[in-house]
């Protein structure tokens, strides 16, 4: 049975504690305070309750009849996390350490954002159980993403542009990092995705694993077995992380990860990290990188401000290197064009992260038969980003 | 040789009756044509050792004074082979250096290359603030066969069991960070550094070093009354940048009268 992270926060050669000793201790409390809780009736039944009554879980498995039959090959069942209260998957890991913030009995909270989706289930987990927020985000993501700035504000929380090097996640982390580091002893730091140091890649792996369990679930309902693949798109993978996991030990369900493949690979402007990256530590934790002969982190390339970062969760890397998923890219182009196939067949809009999922598909559904069937995270709807889509599709509404 | 020049160079200052001061320049900040150069003024001065920052694009443990010389340390061309092929030139100096930087760039130059690269360029000691004790065997054994000095860094937040722990373990001295937040000039310390500084000093086998936030004379004569004596970063940097090295001989002088 697959076991992970070790007791020491390792997924094989990955993960682990990289913070300064200043940060030391309060990682070493969380994962403390996780481990009390996470077999905890009391506290599994209120974050239940919020899951059902307040983000609206469990989300519906759609078979996406149209989509299956224009691409011709496997069925595609849709799981539409875009219908969570907020619209993307991230609130489910934001209620879930809000909870756990206020069970350390710390009554601030920090987190970052990109494309300014986690950063609103956050600002909107803190605004449901009073706690104070703050937000650091890129000056680039916030040009990308000004609705999500204001929604943020609107719930009370403070956004805080980062100007540093390339002014989008990768620098938004560090600057929570930082934050983090100064206000330690009265703040948790909320992170996004798989990513930071353990515990943190298990937390929101957790946190995030009922996405997996009701897709096993309702699909078992629908056909009686276990779907044939997998599919969700990656930036630090916190949605892919939660469909895979509950699957890992299920040989037969084959796992695809889709990475932000920008401008193309070749191009050298992408963040497919996995794809094109080599191993070292970056924020906590030790996995694959975006980075140059010299150890310097390079900067990520991608139209989702979701995916615009140069690492991935230390539990890709392992589950990449057992060969447990298959984990391949999506170009800009790939995006676009899936954004706009499941909006014309489906009429569901999605985020630009899952459309990388959506691009990728056509190439998985016709290598399968009509008999076979693939579950899509769809991990976001569209909204926030029409704007960048009609910057680069153009629309009637041009004057 | 490489850690007994550190340690036998701080036992007799410290014998003197003098305390420890030690500033931290990023090499390559004002180009790495400029890094012996300012060693050298250093070494004149009447510093202890130097800490020598390798520019990281990420350096989260470092605020923004450091941040920029990095960036501009990167911008100029700084790499990390041009910094040990810059100290390899006069690698017979007096002076101990410290190298500080981050897990990713010695990762990716390759730990026990990085090693051996560090003794070639006559580098002392180790100070790496993202690798806390729960990961340090990736590189322990092999520094200890280079000769090289891992210095641990010490929080205000470490419980006891921890400051104790890291008192043992580390070489050189015991960096002791007197400021729960990142690197970067302070106004004032918590009231508890006094204390914190006291407790680690009792029983150390190694000096202690109080270090991040030091920026005035009146700061380093107070802290170095209460341990071995300060590195100083910030202000260091800053006033390379800026040209005005007075500070710099005036906050060492500080440090020679604090005893």
């Amino acid at each position: 049975m697959y076991q992970q992270p070790n007791e020491t926060g390792h997924f094989g050669q990955f993960g682990g504690r990289f913070v300064p000793e200043t940060l030391m201790p309060a990682v070493l409390e969380l994962e403390e305070a996780y481990n009390e809780v996470k077999n905890d009736p009391d506290f599994l039944e209120t974050f239940h309750y919020y899951l059902k009554d307040y983000v609206g879980r469990e989300t519906p498995l759609y078979y996406a009849e149209r989509l299956t039959k224009k691409l011709g090959g496997a069925k595609i069942y849709l799981k539409r996390e875009d219908l969570n209260h907020t619209g993307a998957h991230k609130i489910n890991n934001a209620l879930g350490q809000a909870l756990l913030t206020k069970h350390m009995g710390k009554k601030k909270v920090v987190a970052e954002t990109g494309a300014g989706q986690h950063g609103v289930a956050t600002a909107t987990a803190c605004a449901l159980l009073g706690l104070e927020c703050i937000v650091f985000m890129g000056a680039e993501d916030i040009k990308r993403q000004k609705l999500n700035v204001f929604r943020m504000e609107l719930l009370g929380a403070k956004v805080e542009a980062v100007h540093h090097g390339s002014a989008t996640l990768k620098d938004a982390v560090n600057e929570a990092l930082r934050y983090w580091v100064s206000h330690v002893e009265d703040t948790h730091y909320i992170i996004g995705s798989v990513v930071g140091p353990h515990p943190f890649p298990q937390i929101v792996r957790d946190f995030q694993s009922m996405i997996g369990r009701e897709t096993k679930q309702q699909f078992n309902e629908k056909t009686g077995r276990l779907p044939d693949a997998l599919i969700a798109c990656i930036g630090g993978g916190s949605n892919a992380m939660g469909m895979f996991y509950p699957f890992v030990d299920d040989a037969s369900v084959k796992m695809y990860g889709v990475e932000a493949g920008g401008h193309g690979i070749s191009t050298g402007k992408h963040a497919a990290t996995l794809t094109g990256g080599r191993v070292g530590v970056l924020h906590g934790t030790m996995t694959y990188l975006l980075q140059d002969d010299d150890g310097q982190i390079t900067e990520a390339d991608s139209i989702s401000a979701g995916l615009d970062y140069p690492g991935i969760g230390p539990e890709h890397a392992h589950l990449k290197d057992i060969n447990r998923v298959e984990y391949v890219s999506a170009t800009d182009q790939d995006a676009l064009f899936g954004l706009k196939l499941l909006s014309e067949t489906e009429g569901i809009i999605p985020a630009l992260e899952s459309a990388h999922a959506i691009g990728y598909l056509p190439e998985l559904a016709q290598a399968m038969t009509e008999d076979q069937s693939i579950v899509v995270c769809l991990s976001g709807r569209g909204d926030k980003d029409v704007e960048t889509v009609k910057a680069v599709l153009g629309g009637q509404s041009d004057e | 040789m490489s850690k007994q020049r550190l340690d036998a160079r701080f036992k007799e200052i410290l014998a003197r009756g003098d305390k420890l001061f030690v500033p931290y320049i990023m090499a390559g900040d004002g180009g790495l044509d400029a890094l012996n150069e300012r060693i050298q003024f250093l070494e004149t001065c009447g510093a202890s050792a130097i800490e020598l920052g390798l520019p990281f694009s990420d350096p989260v443990a470092d605020g923004e004074t450091i941040q920029e010389a990095g960036i501009r340390a990167l911008k100029s061309g700084a790499t990390v082979q041009g910094v040990f092929d810059t100290l390899k030139v006069s690698k017979e100096r007096n002076m101990p250096i410290i190298l500080m930087t981050y897990m990713n760039p010695v990762y990716r130059y390759g730990i026990e290359a990085f090693a051996k690269a560090c003794v070639d360029a006559g580098v002392s000691g180790l100070i790496i603030p993202d690798l806390p004790m729960e990961e340090e065997q990736m590189i322990t054994d092999i520094l200890t066969q280079h000769d090289i000095a891992l210095i641990r860094l010490v929080a205000l937040t470490s419980p006891t069991t921890r400051q104790e722990e890291l008192k043992k373990r580390t070489e050189g001295f015991l960096y002791a960070v007197t400021v729960t937040g990142t690197t970067g000039e302070r106004q004032t310390f918590t009231d508890r550094v006094h204390q914190y500084l006291a407790h680690l000093k009792n029983g150390a086998n190694t000096p202690v070093l109080a270090g991040f936030g030091v920026s005035s004379e009146e700061q380093v004569k107070m802290l170095s009354g209460h341990c071995d004596g300060v590195v100083v970063g910030s202000r260091i940097v800053k006033a390379f940048h800026e040209g005005d090295r007075a500070i710099i001989k005036a906050m060492i002088e500080a440090s020679k009268q604090s005893t």
